[in-house]
């Protein structure tokens, strides 16, 4: 019989807030995303150098994911993570191609080159939380509830890992989302496609 | 060359994104790996662009790297003698 699953908690950052479990967590004003990103890293208190280095799509992701886990034991570290998105790394990709369009000016940048696929913002996220479970980042032209509850469900009545980081990821340019859950055994919300959209779309 | 030491400090931290890091953190004979700063590979595959980018030093072999940027002193001294621009 199928184990009854639920979304533990969920992290949505987008128009300059970041909502936890439906409260604002922090809100603020920016103009640009990096300076909206920076500042809710800030306020997160968290101590990871390495956050300023990443592009903005693995900021985006790195911080939904460390609002849900930074007060939460997860000594666990069988979760996986299915993420997806429609730009995929298209806002790093113009960067990168902004760095090699010139053959005059040619000095292609390795720092960005590295983010110029979508799942590196997975690999950032399982660095930090020693997460070895399997991964996916697929590209939609929108949010699949319907795709993400089968897969995400499958992954953890099949017992290929305990729980798992889902969502929705998306940066391109000035325009950025992110949604993202932690369904596992525990919680109140069902895990269902429906509770999926509600949350996605309130 | 403490011009030089300075602009190298600015453009590291710049360039490498070291958001936590201030000028005066960073000692002339401090390890610039290995240490305080955090830096990895890809830091040195930046660094090498930047040689080019900057001061017109091509690095055939990137494992010439570890000796030119074993500090703020010797990335100096090496960039004074052999820059073309």
């Amino acid at each position: 019989m199928d184990k009854k699953l639920y979304i533990q908690s969920y992290c949505k950052i987008k128009n300059n807030e970041v909502i936890l479990d439906g409260k604002i967590i922090f809100k603020e004003d920016s103009r640009l995303l990096k300076d909206f990103l920076k500042s809710a890293f800030k306020n997160s208190e968290i101590s990871y150098s390495k956050f300023f280095k990443m592009d903005n799509l693995c900021k985006l992701a790195f911080l939904a994911t460390e609002y849900i886990l930074k007060d939460f034991e997860h000594k666990n570290t069988n979760i996986a993570v299915v993420f997806s998105n429609n730009a995929s790394s298209l806002d790093t990709d113009r960067s990168y191609q902004d760095s090699i369009n010139d053959i005059d000016n040619y000095y292609p940048s390795p720092a960005v080159f590295v983010y110029t696929l979508p799942n590196i913002s997975i690999g950032e996220i399982s660095i930090r939380h020693q997460l070895k479970s399997e991964n996916a980042f697929f590209v939609f032209d929108n949010y699949n509830a319907d795709f993400h509850h089968c897969y995400e469900n499958s992954l953890i009545q099949t017992e290929k890992s305990d729980g798992v980081l889902g969502g929705w990821v998306n940066v391109d340019s000035e325009n950025y989302e992110a949604f993202v859950y932690l369904v596992s055994e525990y919680g109140i919300m069902e895990h269902t496609e429906k509770n999926l959209i509600i949350l996605y779309k309130n | 060359m403490e011009n030089l030491k300075l602009e190298l400090k600015e453009k590291i931290i710049e360039n490498l994104n070291l958001e936590d890091i201030e000028i005066s953190d960073m000692a002339d004979d401090d390890a610039l790996f290995g240490g305080g700063l955090g830096l990895d590979s890809i830091d040195a595959l930046e660094l090498i662009v930047m040689l080019d980018k900057d001061y017109g030093i091509k690095l055939s072999d990137p494992k010439q790297g570890k000796a030119i940027f074993a500090s703020i002193e010797v990335m100096a001294n090496y960039i004074s003698k052999n820059r073309t621009k």
